[in-house]
């Protein structure tokens, strides 16, 4: 016997929605400050000090920015992917081969001009991250094949491959010993602006570009259409194969580029581990901003600032970095199933509406 | 491996909770003016149960000593790449830290950078080797020494003349501890061999144990190693062999097989470099504490050892003590039958981390 039932909204008035989503917000921080009651530290001084962690002081405010800009542009990937119904959840791989493709022009062009180095560099990784989401884009196109399995699949690859070059054939020779990529050249680092590398700009100027050509062009409504309803698209006579394609390469191409901005402004080399789970976390980032290009600049700033407040907290309050991990987690988890509320209604059938459980 | 993390931070977030209520400590906020923040970055956490444990008592030990003249905050599970060792340290320089403490090679390069970026700001590295003259430096120790002595033991029990070593990379200084551990070995019995497996990683027990039961497999009865956790050591305990440890006296984690460990005593350093700095007096310089400084040494050897073993060590230790033993004295012969150390010759500190090869008698291989 079941005692709840689900059933698709069809829609839902936009007043409804917020209620939801706020309900959904404040019940996150009850919970959350909870645990934190329980742990011995103060709920609302642990919030204002990830907030103030985060906002307080231009060093924190830099550290916020530092994290949300790789986090937007594989955002902005992901959704291209995700408009499509295109479940790309190769974001680390590609920004892994993105990074490789780059590292490969910086390592073998030292003395390049810097603005020529860089500017291949970035051509790179759009190409190597675009022709990691090209394989699995490919086999769909041609053979249906499962795209999640295959996108995620390759992440191992990608990952596993730095890593044996890290390991192995490039190991700088002067790291005595250590697993260790050698170092960029000065000409391969991007520069600073206001005091931040120049990724912020760019990660700017992407998520306006996306917006226009998610909403303003025709490819970009193409790639609507193939994720609402392939047969639609067929009937309009648009080329799917082709569709998807040219939009996993956009995808890819744009995880790539993180990859090369993350090499190249902040490790200064390639290590296998420079995707820190970013292709992962842009998944969630575009869902809460509902695969729009311009939302999800807010979303990834709102979440490198929980990032970057929990990771203040550590040390300010030294907390233990898990619960820092689980706050974050627990606004996550409404967050996220507020989106499942908006989506469904649950009705629950009791004989005696009572103690639910 | 980060979602691992994530759903094992939840899991383990109870136990935090029980730690925390228990010990009452709620994020001291007691600042006093003229203390001296200090903040401490470790690869893994606090309570690891060997590398950043051991890293963790030295900072404690610290702490004590200074008492209110000082505060210490710590980062752990700081991953061994540029943005998250800078974003850690620049938050802890954010709350006012004067001294940076990294305690992990791997952040080393990182460290380099915001020695410039921060000049007012003290970095002591430790197992690096980079430094420049105003406010970085890099410290280490002679772990050959306790090393040596732990392979003496393991080759005068052995009674298979097989010992297994648990390495992480085939890295200098991991290279220079199995060295050590060998030679020790072959000066009481010139028969023992050692079998090297490589995990490719400083702390990952799943497969540190592993790489142990495959040595176990082989027919080593002692285990070493040079990672982070027990694994090894649970590994031969379960097997019902004998494993020297690494970082810590875990004596009480694996009684039936925990022989003593090299260890560290990092407040040996600390203290006095952390005074310095407090006074003004410090100048960087590259520190290699041995034995005799009290900087590295071995744990309490357990009853699993024999006496007359015992007194074997304890008279070439006497020595290590008094800085009259070298380790490495030629002819010392490579595992591909060259000579590496020649005859009459002592290898310096200088010449040790030139260490590329393994001894003769010793076997590695990647797991």
């Amino acid at each position: 016997m079941k005692w709840f039932s689900l059933k698709k909204r069809e829609e839902i008035p936009a007043k409804k929605a917020w209620l939801i989503r706020i309900v959904a917000v404040v019940l996150s921080v009850l919970c959350a400050g909870l645990v934190i009651l329980l742990l011995g530290f103060h709920p609302f001084v642990t919030f204002g000090e990830i907030i103030k962690g985060a906002l307080g002081s231009k060093i924190r405010l830099t550290q916020t920015v530092l994290k949300a800009v790789p986090l937007t542009i594989t955002t902005l990937g992901i959704i291209i992917a995700f408009k499509m119904k295109f479940w790309n959840i190769g974001g680390e791989g590609q920004i892994m081969m993105g990074a490789l493709a780059a590292s490969v022009v910086a390592l073998n062009f030292p003395d390049m001009p810097r603005g020529l180095l860089l500017l291949c560099m970035g051509i790179a990784a759009v190409i190597g991250g675009g022709l990691w989401a090209f394989i699995p884009a490919f086999f769909k196109a041609k053979m249906g094949t499962n795209e999640t399995i295959f996108t995620l699949m390759l992440n191992y690859l990608a990952i596993k491959f730095v890593t044996y070059l890290q390991y192995g054939p490039w190991r700088d020779p002067g790291s005595k010993g250590f697993p260790k990529v050698a170092d960029f050249t000065q000409n391969a680092v991007l520069p600073n602006v206001f005091g931040l590398h120049i990724g912020w700009i760019i990660a700017l100027l992407l998520t306006v570009a996306i917006f226009l050509f998610m909403n303003y062009t025709k490819k970009g409504y193409e790639v609507s259409v193939v994720g609402e309803s392939i047969d639609t698209a067929r009937y309009a006579g648009m080329n799917i194969q082709s569709i998807i394609i040219t939009a996993m390469l956009i995808s890819g191409g744009l995880c790539g580029l993180t990859g090369m901005i993350q090499a190249s402004a902040i490790e200064k080399t390639l290590t296998y581990s420079l995707s820190a789970g970013m292709g992962f976390t842009a998944i969630i980032t575009a869902w809460l901003s509902r695969l729009n290009a311009l939302a999800s600049l807010f979303v990834c700033i709102a979440f490198a600032v929980l990032l970057q407040g929990g990771a203040y907290i550590q040390i300010s309050m030294q907390i233990p970095a898990a619960v820092a991990d689980m706050i974050q987690g627990i606004l996550l988890f409404f967050v996220l199933s507020s989106e499942f509320f908006l989506q469904y209604k649950v009705s629950f059938h009791f004989k005696k509406a009572k103690g639910v459980a | 491996m980060r979602k691992t993390k994530k759903v094992l931070s939840v899991l383990l977030v109870m136990a935090f909770a029980a730690a925390i209520l228990f010990t009452g400590c709620g994020g001291g906020t007691g600042k006093t003016d003229e203390a001296t923040t200090v903040g401490f970055i470790y690869t893994s956490s606090k309570t690891d149960g060997g590398y950043s444990q051991a890293q963790h008592n030295g900072t404690m030990a610290v702490e004590k000593y200074f008492g209110k003249k000082i505060k210490t905050i710590v980062a752990e599970n700081v991953a061994e790449e540029k943005q998250a060792v800078k974003s850690t340290a620049v938050n802890m320089i954010d709350q006012g830290a004067k001294i940076i403490i990294g305690t992990s090679f791997g952040f080393m390069d990182a460290l380099d950078e915001l020695a410039t970026e921060y000049p007012d700001v003290t970095f002591l590295h430790f197992s690096g080797y980079k430094m420049n003259d105003k406010n970085f430096s890099n410290y280490f120790g002679a772990m050959e020494e306790p090393r040596y002595l732990s392979g003496m033991i393991a080759g005068l029990m052995t009674k298979t003349n097989k010992l297994g070593y648990v390495a992480a990379y085939p890295y200098t200084e991991v290279q220079i501890g199995i060295n050590a551990f060998a030679l020790g070995a072959q000066s009481v019995n010139p028969d023992v061999t050692v079998s090297v497996v490589y995990i490719n990683s400083w702390n990952d027990p799943a497969n540190e144990k592993a790489a142990a039961e495959s040595l176990l497999a082989q027919g080593c009865d002692i285990i070493t190693q040079h990672c982070n956790s027990a694994g090894p050591q649970l590994a031969a305990q379960e097997a019902g062999a004998y494993a020297v440890g690494y970082n810590l006296d875990n004596s009480q984690v694996a009684p039936k097989s925990f022989l003593t460990a090299p260890v560290w005593h990092h407040e040996k350093y600390l203290i006095p470099t952390i005074e310095k700095i407090i006074d003004g007096t410090y100048v960087p310089e590259s520190y290699y504490g041995t034995m005799k400084d009290g900087y590295v040494g071995l744990a309490p050897m357990t009853s699993l050892v024999p006496d007359d073993v015992k007194k074997k060590v304890e008279a070439v230790q006497e020595q290590m003590v008094a800085g009259t033993f070298s380790v490495f004295v030629g002819p010392i012969k490579d595992n591909q039958g060259n000579i590496v150390v020649k005859e009459g010759e002592t290898l310096d500190r200088a010449g040790i981390w030139k260490m590329e090869y393994l001894v003769q008698g010793v076997t590695g291989r990647d797991n």
